[in-house]
């Protein structure tokens, strides 16, 4: 039977916090009330990375894209949409323009992105293995076992160039080469799930979307290094992605996909989810395999790399969820389709979570090789508010800042690290005007020590030094002496500790430091805050020639540091005053004046 | 069900793809546009969008996209349709029935001929040739 309509209603976490299940529920419900109950296939799907205009409801052959949906809008979507072939111009993204720009290639957003990791987010039930594999799902896993041996698969890679996408952008095939080089007669296959960036989600929104392409990456794996057991490691705060991925499983298992003999081949693999309680030093794969084998989660030192003696001493591959995405398509397309896309170090795609002061945030892919500046303004749609662009934060905590004078550069593993950043697993923070580089240097200073284990001296003490010497910068405090000191630890941090966390740690601030000197000294000599941020270094003052005595910030105030009489100049007791900026929200006349 | 085979797997997503294929817009070069206002469906364009649906079905066709828009404007002769595909003009379909609805697939959409008795526009466009008729 045909359908003539197809609903897609997101399923990410991020619409689903904003209702789309009752959206969903609500579209069933309106289609059966309706009578096209049979006509209209819906479809619960991945995300689709438009997060900033969320939920999102795409309606099929016409690809009407609607955004902002609400439960109660279903029955005006299926009323006038399904039933009467009238797009409901309200919902659409473009609602100005003409009927024709609410398609999804017209939008800006999705123009410069080319999806191979979110292939199918956005498009494919999830929920249902039949889809996966409509969509060439489990087709490289099919080659893999019938037509190519394990140097094949490798070669493969070889020639597609896949690179690490957690990270540090170790060559994929080196990794699966080593593992399956090594004599053993247990070897494991182990996908990191544990993204723990702030503002990352790139990781959630690829098992959320499309588990199956993991788990058949993950087979492959295990096919061509001689494994037959796999290990998806996932952080418990990931519910939807974990009860996805558990359904997927069982999917995959009834159909002969996971377990005994796999397609009749003879080779047998499974997976196992562990859950991780959330520890971001549990990224780092030493530190992550501990945490499988029921150890505390703290990294060792390498060599021995994991590859060679991982996961209880035997022989461990272990990608990031990003990486094991692209795998099924390499397979399939070849590595030389592969390796026409992106830069001349870096093939392939990068997924991007875009966060922070700007207009489109959301979920993006694009080819390796494509601009800051037309990720920021051409997909991102600029800064929010028409505010300037200060600076953009990736690689998050242990990445950097990178300026204006380096948007135009092609982003690749290599360009990040010669600007001072490092591509990380794909946050991308946006910072405006109002933000003081001194408070977001602290910001990711403060998340590293909570995170860094203590095992190693250089990162439990030196993270926490650099700590104490940004709070006394920003309160006013900081000595010329204090920047020089933020230089040495950092540099010594980089060298002496014992991981990646140690190690990148002091990235923010030294990033911070080279490009924005500036505002630095502004803190420590003029002990002032360029953007009005820390609040020690803030000064409220009321302009005479401005104040009429009007009393209205006198009554506002909620420490009574105003003082004045009715017609006469007030005064600001700076010993009492808190630095709310109460009074200059209130102040009609702009009397109050911040220094 | 149960455990397959690397035959069943493939038949399965062979099935799968074909009514997947349906949800995909890329690779669809060809449109059928039906005119879905009140007028239209007053004369029957519900029947007419039901039936391009089976007999594209029927045939096995994937590279056309049926889409419904409102009233054309050629309401004495609804119910209208637009056929859109390369290399042929765009023609606006009128007094379409279930029956025409097949005549169209298979003349215009199969075998590149226009439906003549069927046809009641040619957007100017198409009359004028860019290059000047060279």
């Amino acid at each position: 039977m045909a359908f003539r309509n197809y609903i897609l209603v997101c399923g990410g976490t991020a619409c689903e916090s904003s209702r789309a299940d009752q959206i969903y529920q609500n579209l069933i419900e309106e289609c059966k009330a309706q009578g096209v109950a049979d006509e209209v296939q819906i479809v619960k799907t991945g995300c689709f990375g438009f997060c900033e205009q969320g939920p999102i409801v795409k309606i099929l052959p016409e690809d009407s894209f609607y955004v902002k949906v609400k439960p109660e809008d279903a029955k005006e979507l299926v009323s006038e949409h399904v039933i009467k072939g009238r797009e409901v111009a309200r919902l659409l993204y473009d609602k100005e323009s003409s009927r024709k720009h609410a398609k999804v290639e017209d939008i800006k957003f999705y123009q410069k992105q080319f999806r191979i990791v979110l292939r199918n987010c956005g498009f494919i039930d999830p929920e249902n293995i039949d889809e996966y594999i409509a969509r060439e799902g489990y087709q490289a896993l099919e080659k893999a076992l019938f037509e190519m041996t394990g140097e094949d698969i490798i070669e493969e890679l070889k020639t597609a160039g896949l690179r690490g996408r957690g990270g540090a952008g170790f060559p994929t095939w080196m990794k699966w080469n080593f593992s399956r080089q090594a004599a053993n007669d247990t070897k494991y296959v182990v996908c990191n799930a544990d993204e723990g960036d702030p503002g990352a989600y790139m990781d959630r929104s690829t098992l959320e979307g499309d588990p199956h392409s993991v788990l058949e990456a993950m087979t492959i794996c295990g096919k061509t290094i001689g494994a037959n057991k796999g290990f998806i490691y996932i952080r418990a705060e990931y519910p939807l992605a974990i009860h996805r991925l558990e359904i997927a499983m069982k999917q995959a298992r009834e159909y002969g996909l996971l377990g005994s003999n796999i397609l009749g081949s003879g080779f047998d693999f499974d997976i196992e989810i562990r859950l991780g309680a959330g520890a971001f030093v549990c990224g780092e794969e030493t530190a992550l395999l501990h945490s499988i084998e029921g150890h505390r989660g703290m990294p060792t030192p390498r060599p021995p790399f994991p590859a060679v003696k991982g996961l209880w001493g035997k022989p461990t591959v272990i990608n990031n969820v990003e990486t094991w995405a692209n795998i099924p398509v390499i397979i399939t397309k070849g590595g030389n389709w592969f390796n026409k896309i992106g830069t001349a170090d870096s093939k392939g795609t990068k997924v991007f979570a875009l966060t922070g002061k700007i207009r489109n945030s959301g979920l993006v892919e694009v080819p390796m090789g494509t601009t800051l500046r037309e990720i920021i303004y051409d997909i991102g749609g600029g800064i929010a508010n028409n505010k300037k662009f200060k600076a953009v934060q990736t690689g998050g905590p242990s990445g950097g800042v990178i300026t204006e004078d380096d948007l135009d550069t092609p982003i690749d593993f290599g360009s990040l690290v010669r600007i001072g950043s490092m591509m990380g697993s794909g946050g991308m923070i946006v910072m405006d005007e109002d933000d003081c580089i001194v408070d977001v240097a602290k910001f990711y200073l403060n998340f590293t020590v909570d995170e860094s284990c203590g095992k190693c001296a250089p990162c439990r003490i030196g993270g926490k030094s650099l700590c104490n010497i940004l709070e006394k910068i920003t309160i006013g405090n900081g000595t010329m002496k204090d920047f020089e000191t933020l230089e040495t630890i950092g540099e010594a941090m980089k060298k002496g500790s014992l991981c990646a966390l140690g190690q990148t740690a002091p990235n923010p601030v030294l990033s911070t430091i080279k490009h924005f000197k500036d505002e630095y000294l502004a803190h420590i000599v003029d002990k002032s805050c360029p953007s009005g941020t820390c609040k020690k270094l803030v000064k409220y003052t009321i302009n005479a020639e401005k104040c009429i005595g009007c009393t209205a910030c006198a009554r506002k105030c909620p420490v009574a540091a105003i003082t004045g009489e009715r017609k006469q100049v007030h005064i600001i007791d700076q010993s009492v005053c808190i630095k709310c900026g109460v009074c200059m929200e209130t102040c009609k006349f702009g009397a109050v004046e911040i220094h | 069900m149960a455990k397959m085979t690397l035959e069943e797997l493939r038949r399965l997503r062979d099935k799968k793809q074909n009514e997947l294929q349906k949800r995909d817009i890329e690779g669809k070069d060809s449109r059928i546009i039906i005119g879905m206002g009140t007028c239209g469906i007053a004369a029957g364009a519900k029947p007419v969008l039901d039936a391009f649906l089976e007999v594209l079905e029927e045939k096995h066709i994937d590279n056309v996209s049926v889409t419904q828009t409102g009233c054309m404007g050629l309401c004495y002769v609804e119910p209208t349709i637009e056929v859109i595909v390369p290399g042929m003009p765009d023609v606006i379909y009128g007094k379409v029935d279930a029956a025409t609805a097949r005549k169209i697939v298979e003349q215009h959409i199969i075998g590149k001929q226009l439906v003549t008795d069927h046809m009641f526009d040619r957007p100017a466009a198409d009359i004028i040739k860019k290059d000047g008729g060279k």
